[in-house]
């Protein structure tokens, strides 16, 4: 991809304990683009945004973003890279005990000294971004899962990051919130010229709006292209993923010690 | 064979030293707590909140438990000093019950069970649904943001709780032994004000009320931020907030007692 990288990611690996999550994984992501990370389910790719989020540390391997090392970062760095990073979480993770309003006013007044009534306008305006001014006074409880994300994206782009992370934005969504969602992914980080990074497994809906797609399997980044590229790609990985195939290079099986005739008692064990 | 006898011990070991190890952690928790205070303090309405919450809505309970405490204590005490003649005394025996034992431990731990299992369950569903990671990842600091506000609430909470369960208690102790039995009304107030030393009693009695609610309260939100992050773990938590809370409120009333009376 292009040289003006944004985010870099250099042979990098992580392991929980003894378990490898993520090995020798090189990226980059160009300035203002939106990329999707996708892969199955523990296939280590919500690892990967919390690497760069700065959440955990990478063991091996470095994650730059804008040039500085995510891992070298002391408390008071890491607090600065993410005043100009916004998050939306799987499930919104908004503040179950303030209004709408409160949710999105939280980064503005927690890291800002604005005066109330600009952090009034700046909410009002925010809402607006995502189709959900009149909701103010709402509490999360009373909000429907596509609008409760709507919510949290109002409040992720409170501060117009310059790197916005999606974690599954399109996980139990319907199928016109997450048409909404995926649209005002879209408009958000043409219109705000963010770099944004989308870890998701819903693949039709991603390859519509990202600019490009890094897959990974087991830890490793296996295949990656623009939409039009993997919609067309030859790899028998990238077809059972894109096609959503249950048996494949993925097996359907998990891989038992032994098998179903032994566990039967039916056949030697080895 | 050795492998069966010597498990209970591997199991014992297991347990110790993860009691000491949560000890450690719970330690280095109550630092981080005072280290990330400044907010709760300059931000004064971030506590204020939380001690609405601890404080003013367990109100009900501490009265209504107070007044019953003390009622039983004058039905009690009467009974026994009529049979030694000194039922006059009735008035110092309600009062410095209540004062040096009774007021601090059982508002304590009627606090632990109202609202330390309300403070975990609360911490430990936000660490649940991803809140108090939302939080870090928009740089805030949850223990500045959430956890040190409760815990100062807490603290500023107990020892009022505790003096109101005290008046409370005293009124009932009043209502049973003059109003119900018809002890001189004079008697009761005098014996009672000239056995109850300020410094020796109210003072102390608060200084225990003011340690109970930095432990139940400690408790209560290490436990709700170690919480492991499901229903089940949510529910252990809480379990173990009202359990360990008690048993650190009866232990630390005998110590305090031993060095203070």
């Amino acid at each position: 991809m292009s040289s003006d990288s944004f985010i870099t990611l250099r042979n990098v690996g992580f392991a929980y304990n003894d378990r490898p999550i993520l090995q020798d994984v090189s990226l980059s992501i160009p300035r203002g683009k939106l990329v999707a990370i996708m892969g199955g389910s523990g296939s280590g790719k919500t690892t990967l945004l919390r690497l760069i989020s700065g959440q955990i540390r990478a063991q091996h391997g470095e994650v730059l973003v804008d040039g500085r090392n995510v891992g070298r970062m002391n408390n008071a760095e890491l607090y600065q890279h993410r005043r100009r990073m916004g998050m939306l979480f799987q499930f919104g993770a908004l503040f179950t005990d303030l209004s709408v309003f409160d949710n999105v006013a939280f980064p503005l007044r927690e890291l800002t000294r604005l005066p109330e009534s600009v952090i009034r306008d700046l909410v009002l305006l925010k809402l607006s971004a995502v189709g959900l001014r009149g909701t103010e006074r709402l509490m999360p409880a009373e909000l429907s899962g596509g609008m409760a994300r709507r919510i949290a994206l109002a409040r992720a782009i409170a501060l117009d990051p310059q790197l916005m992370l999606y974690d599954e934005p399109f996980t139990g969504l319907d199928p016109i919130s997450l048409g909404t969602i995926a649209l005002l992914i879209k408009k958000l980080s043409d219109a705000l010229g963010t770099t944004s990074i989308m870890v998701t497994h819903d693949v039709h809906k991603s390859l519509d709006i990202v600019d490009y797609v890094y897959f990974v399997a087991n830890g490793r980044i296996v295949a990656e292209g623009s939409p039009e590229q993997v919609r067309h790609a030859e790899s028998p990985w990238l077809a059972q993923f894109v096609a959503g195939e249950p048996d494949g290079p993925v097996h359907f099986a998990y891989p038992a010690s032994e098998s179903l005739a032994q566990s039967f008692g039916l056949q030697e064990k080895a | 064979m050795m492998e069966k006898l010597l498990s209970p011990f591997r199991h014992l070991g297991e347990l110790t030293v993860n009691a000491i190890w949560r000890l450690g952690f719970a330690s280095r928790f109550l630092l981080a707590i005072l280290l990330n205070s400044g907010q709760s303090l300059l931000r004064l309405q971030l506590t204020i909140r939380e001690v609405y919450f601890a404080g003013v809505l367990s109100l009900i309970i501490i009265v209504v438990s107070g007044l019953f405490v003390g009622m039983v204590l004058g039905l009690q005490g009467y009974n026994t000093l009529a049979r030694f003649g000194s039922s006059d005394a009735l008035g110092a025996l309600v009062a410095l019950s209540l004062l040096r034992e009774l007021g601090p431990v059982l508002a304590a731990l009627l606090f632990a069970s109202r609202s330390g299992s309300a403070m975990t369950a609360e911490i430990g569903l936000m660490k649940a649904t991803e809140q108090l990671e939302a939080m870090s990842v928009m740089a805030v600091n949850p223990i500045a943001r959430v956890v040190a506000p409760r815990f100062w609430a807490g603290v500023i909470s107990m020892p009022i709780l505790a003096a109101i369960f005290n008046v409370m208690g005293i009124f009932g102790g009043y209502l049973v032994g003059v109003v119900m039995i018809g002890l001189d009304e004079g008697t009761f107030w005098s014996q009672m004000q000239n056995n109850v030393d300020l410094h020796y009693d109210i003072i102390n009695g608060l200084i225990k009320s003011l340690f109970f609610g930095m432990a139940v309260t400690l408790i209560a939100v290490f436990e709700g931020y170690d919480a492991t992050p499901t229903a089940s773990g949510v529910s252990s938590a809480t379990t173990r907030t009202v359990v360990t809370s008690a048993l650190v409120i009866l232990a630390l009333d005998f110590v305090l007692t031993a060095f203070m009376f």
